[in-house]
């Protein structure tokens, strides 16, 4: 499984990032949460609120933090 | 009319300015700690104890409302709704959804891309551009709290027009050209987002509170200690001579002061109030707060990833330019708002 963070460094995609580091331990599944900085590949996404996440390449919500909680519901 | 007119200004003195407040912090000052109200020292406690908690109440509530009407404007709707305009139309719209549509300047690249690749006009997309760290609901709240309700709504109509001018001068001036080619080369992406639930919107709007509370309390304590300074220890004469009416430069300075300076509207509200209850012009006023706002170093760097050379001056111009000008309209004008 991939999970991709989609943000140009702002605080809250940091946040982002660790509850999906989070969601991935606490799950147990092995999956690659990968950071993407990039403007132009974030725009690729359609994405124009950061930080957004995207879960094997479909973006599951952005704009805001997803607590680990329900990113596990997502991985599930 | 005169009733509506005195409704509206009690609820904005005692909802938005907190009068009861200003009355409550003066008692509890001068009768239960027993300070002299009239001394410099009783005045600037007064004024820092008074504009923490006022302000600290205002972004509480003003946060948690805004973000719950913004969160029915994502940028993915905006772009939907201005696909289907043109023309002057599609400028006014863009400015007036540029207030409505969460934004911060982190995000301003994404959105740019996903406007322009969407086919938007380039109008279209400034007038936006422009509109959303100059207009937003915030500082109108904020503003008629602090200044009154004539000044905040003559600000917004202001800040409108300038979104809607400046859009459509870049228009007419044919800049593809500036824009970074990976822009224009960018894919339309259409996203299917599911629509947030009543809860969802809810959890958004307190989550937006406190993310904003840790990001500005600062900001805001430091602002109301140099408010409090300006208000009770600065000379008038002192600030009368650099930025007062009689300093026909009072505007330009205000702006050039405030442009590379960057702080939320919540930090730079009391600077802004110790500067005004001095005898300073509202309009310098304001063009210090929009260039502290709306422009600064950080923004124009931004930005520049994505436009540059002549289109790049041309907005930084028209946003600088046009917080001048505000400044000199309201000074002009502000009879006839006071």
């Amino acid at each position: 499984m991939k999970i991709e963070i989609l943000g140009t460094g702002c605080k809250k995609c940091k946040q982002l990032q660790l509850e999906a580091e989070k969601a991935v331990s606490m799950s147990g599944i092995t999956a690659d949460v990968i950071k993407i900085d990039n403007p132009i590949d974030i725009a690729a996404y359609g994405v124009m609120n950061t930080p957004a996440i995207a879960i094997d390449g479909k973006i599951m919500a952005s704009g805001k933090v997803i607590d680990a909680k329900k990113i596990m519901e997502w991985l599930s | 009319m005169q009733s509506i007119s005195d409704i509206l200004s009690w609820m904005n003195q005692q909802l938005l300015r907190m009068d009861w407040l200003y009355q409550l912090i003066w008692n509890l000052l001068g009768q239960v700690f027993g300070i002299d109200m009239q001394s410099r020292m009783g005045e600037s406690l007064h004024f820092f104890i008074y504009d923490v908690i006022k302000i600290f109440i205002l972004l509480t509530v003003l946060i948690y409302g805004i973000s719950f009407i913004q969160s029915y404007f994502p940028p993915e709707k905006t772009k939907r709704i201005l696909g289907g305009v043109k023309g002057i139309k599609g400028n006014i719209l863009g400015a007036l959804l540029g207030t409505i549509t969460p934004f911060c300047s982190c995000s301003s690249i994404p959105i740019f891309i996903g406007f322009t690749s969407a086919g938007l006009p380039m109008g279209v997309v400034f007038s936006f551009l422009i509109s959303s760290p100059f207009v937003d609901l915030a500082s109108l709240l904020v503003l008629s709290s602090f200044f009154g309700f004539k000044i905040a709504i003559a600000y917004v109509l202001v800040g409108l027009l300038l979104a809607i001018a400046g859009g459509t001068l870049i228009e007419a001036l044919h800049m593809e050209e500036y824009v970074e080619a990976y822009v224009r080369n960018a894919q339309n992406v259409q996203t299917d987002m599911e629509e947030m639930t009543m809860k969802e919107r809810g959890e958004y709007s307190l989550e937006q509170v406190k993310s904003i509370f840790i990001k500005v309390w600062k900001f805001v304590l430091l602002g109301v200690g140099i408010g409090a300074v300006i208000h009770n220890w600065i000379p008038q004469s002192v600030i009368e001579s650099v930025i007062g009416s009689s300093n026909p430069f009072a505007v330009l300075l205000a702006t050039l002061v405030g442009i590379p300076m960057y702080a939320d509207i919540f930090g730079t509200i009391p600077i802004a109030e110790a500067l005004f209850l001095k005898g300073v012009n509202v309009g310098t006023v304001l063009s210090f707060m929009m260039a502290v706002t709306a422009l600064s170093l950080p923004s124009i760097i931004m930005i520049s990833k994505v436009i540059k050379g002549r289109l790049l001056y041309t907005f930084v111009g028209i946003i600088a330019g046009g917080i001048v000008l505000i400044g000199y309209f309201f000074n002009a004008f502000s009879f006839l708002l006071i």
